[in-house]
């Protein structure tokens, strides 16, 4: 089973956790185009490759934190808080 | 050389001890240029490719595939065939697909395998009792058999289900589309080839696409590993990487693209009638003609472009089994398998043009393309001759996630995902 590095709780099996998809979406103003509400509510890149996303540890501390992931491989290259920034040179 | 399936051939190619019959399909070599080409060589871009020489005539077509045609989605699903949708849009769509399996071997002249022995889908609460009802009158309301049943019914349709008070989620009844049923993926994939191929469309495999190329903002052909080709029309019917072909070619899709796993065990006897569905077991049965048990469950959790499943799944899909049929717990399983599905937040597909002129898309299936193959083929191969949207496809067309007019059939898909 994957093994996913809880900054909190160290590394526990993937199903104590549950995956909250692409991190770092900023949502538009309110008064923006139905163009522009849509994209953000439903368009996503959809990488073939490292992807940034939030997971929670639903099953342990209840936290959430942000990876880099490859997601063909699943390696997981970083591992960093949900309100940082998503480290500059990641290399899975 | 023989080319047409009957008994009268077989007898005939048996006496010559079957030394002469065609093959199947031509292998093609890709031509400069096209009038349409069709990227994906599963089960939606062959039936693409034949809809467009049979229903419009259009025979320049060739369908390009980076791997072997049903290399994909197409043979990496559970072969169930069925149309219990909740809403109109979605009956009328999926039902049309189920009445072209009903008539595919004789119009294909392959054998599909096409079994209609019924879908059960279980009801393990009350909420689920009530929801059933409503689902089963909406689908007699859009004029689609359904029925529901009570538990001692369900038990005589999978007398094998543990429908006893003592099943950690005791079985109160459920509901059937009897029209349902499954076919052989292989089959339907080869059988959209050969017939496709007979009527001159050219089927290209080894071959991928590495960018589109564009005149003006229109694409007008494509870059591959075996050189260039152009065409008129460009189609992509890629499932879980129609992200990565959108991104090429430079708009974005809806798309999160997910691995649905499934497995079979060791062929023993027929065991199982039907094709059984529990959403609160997270899982689902049915029986190949070879005699293995299907066993599919819910998607993996995480995006991913590994044609592998998770094991944390693939526990859950297993235990969900053996609490439903006990008498299977001893089963060895055989083959176990991943497919990258394409999810969209409503669960309906995408049928139609695209941002970017001259491309045009078939996508957002996810778990449930394969019964979608010969409808997903019709209606993109009507767009493409006749630049109009298919009647049936007009509701799915990728303005909806701006405009909010979603058709949201998350609950038919059977599974929680």
């Amino acid at each position: 089973m994957m093994q996913l590095q809880c900054p909190w709780c160290g590394r526990r099996p993937e199903n104590e956790f549950h995956c909250g998809g692409t991190t770092a979406i900023v949502r538009p103003p309110i008064d923006c185009s139905d163009e522009v509400w849509g994209n953000y509510l439903f368009f996503r890149k959809n990488p073939k490759g490292l992807h940034a996303e939030r997971w929670r540890h639903t099953f342990g501390c209840g936290q959430w934190f942000n990876i880099v992931r490859d997601t063909v491989t699943h390696e997981v290259g970083a591992v960093y808080g949900i309100t940082e920034a998503q480290p500059r040179a990641v290399d899975p | 050389m023989r080319n047409r399936y009957s008994a009268g051939n077989l007898l005939g190619a048996a006496l010559g001890g079957h030394k002469d019959w065609a093959p199947a399909w031509r292998d093609a070599e890709p031509k400069p240029r096209y009038d349409v080409i069709v990227i994906g060589g599963g089960g939606h871009g062959l039936a693409t490719a034949y809809y467009l020489a049979k229903n419009h005539g259009i025979t320049n077509v060739a369908v390009i595939e980076a791997g072997w045609i049903g290399g994909g989605n197409t043979g990496r699903n559970t072969t169930v065939v069925r149309s219990n949708y909740l809403y109109a849009e979605s009956a009328r769509l999926y039902d049309f697909s189920v009445q072209r399996y009903e008539s595919l071997s004789k119009d294909l002249n392959f054998n599909v395998m096409f079994s209609q022995r019924g879908i059960i889908t279980l009801a393990h609460s009350r909420h689920d009792l009530d929801a059933q009802e409503r689902w089963t009158n909406a689908m007699l309301c859009n004029g689609i058999d359904a029925e529901m049943l009570t538990a001692r019914q369900v038990q005589e349709c999978e007398p094998r289900l543990d429908i006893s008070s003592r099943a950690r989620y005791p079985i109160l009844g459920g509901f059937t589309q009897r029209r349902a049923g499954s076919a052989r993926h292989d089959a339907v994939a080869w059988g959209y080839a050969r017939a496709a191929s007979a009527l001159g469309v050219d089927i290209v495999q080894r071959c991928s696409v590495q960018d589109f190329i564009k005149q003006d903002g229109r694409v007008i052909g494509v870059k591959t590993n075996r050189g260039e080709i152009r065409a008129d029309r460009v189609a992509m019917a890629v499932a879980g990487h129609s992200s990565v072909l959108a991104n090429l070619a430079g708009f974005a899709l809806p798309v999160t693209s997910y691995a649905l796993q499934a497995m079979v065990s060791e062929p023993v006897k027929p065991v199982l009638k039907a094709v059984t569905l529990s959403p609160a077991l997270g899982a689902y049965w049915s029986q190949s003609d070879k005699g293995e048990v299907v066993i599919g469950g819910a998607l993996d959790h995480f995006p991913s472009y590994a044609q592998r499943g998770s094991f944390a799944v693939n526990q859950q899909v297993i235990a969900a089994t053996v609490e439903a049929f006990p008498s299977l717990g001893r089963l060895r399983m055989l083959r176990h398998w991943a497919g990258i599905v394409d999810v969209v937040q409503d669960s309906s597909p995408i049928i139609g043009a695209t941002p970017i002129p001259g491309l045009y898309i078939n996508c957002g299936w996810g778990t449930g393309g394969f019964k979608a193959i010969p409808v997903g083929g019709w209606t993109l191969a009507h767009v493409l001759a006749t630049g109009q949207n298919h009647e049936l496809a007009e509701p799915f067309q990728l303005s909806r996630f701006h405009t909010g007019r979603l058709i949201d059939e998350a609950a038919a898909s059977g599974i929680a995902h």
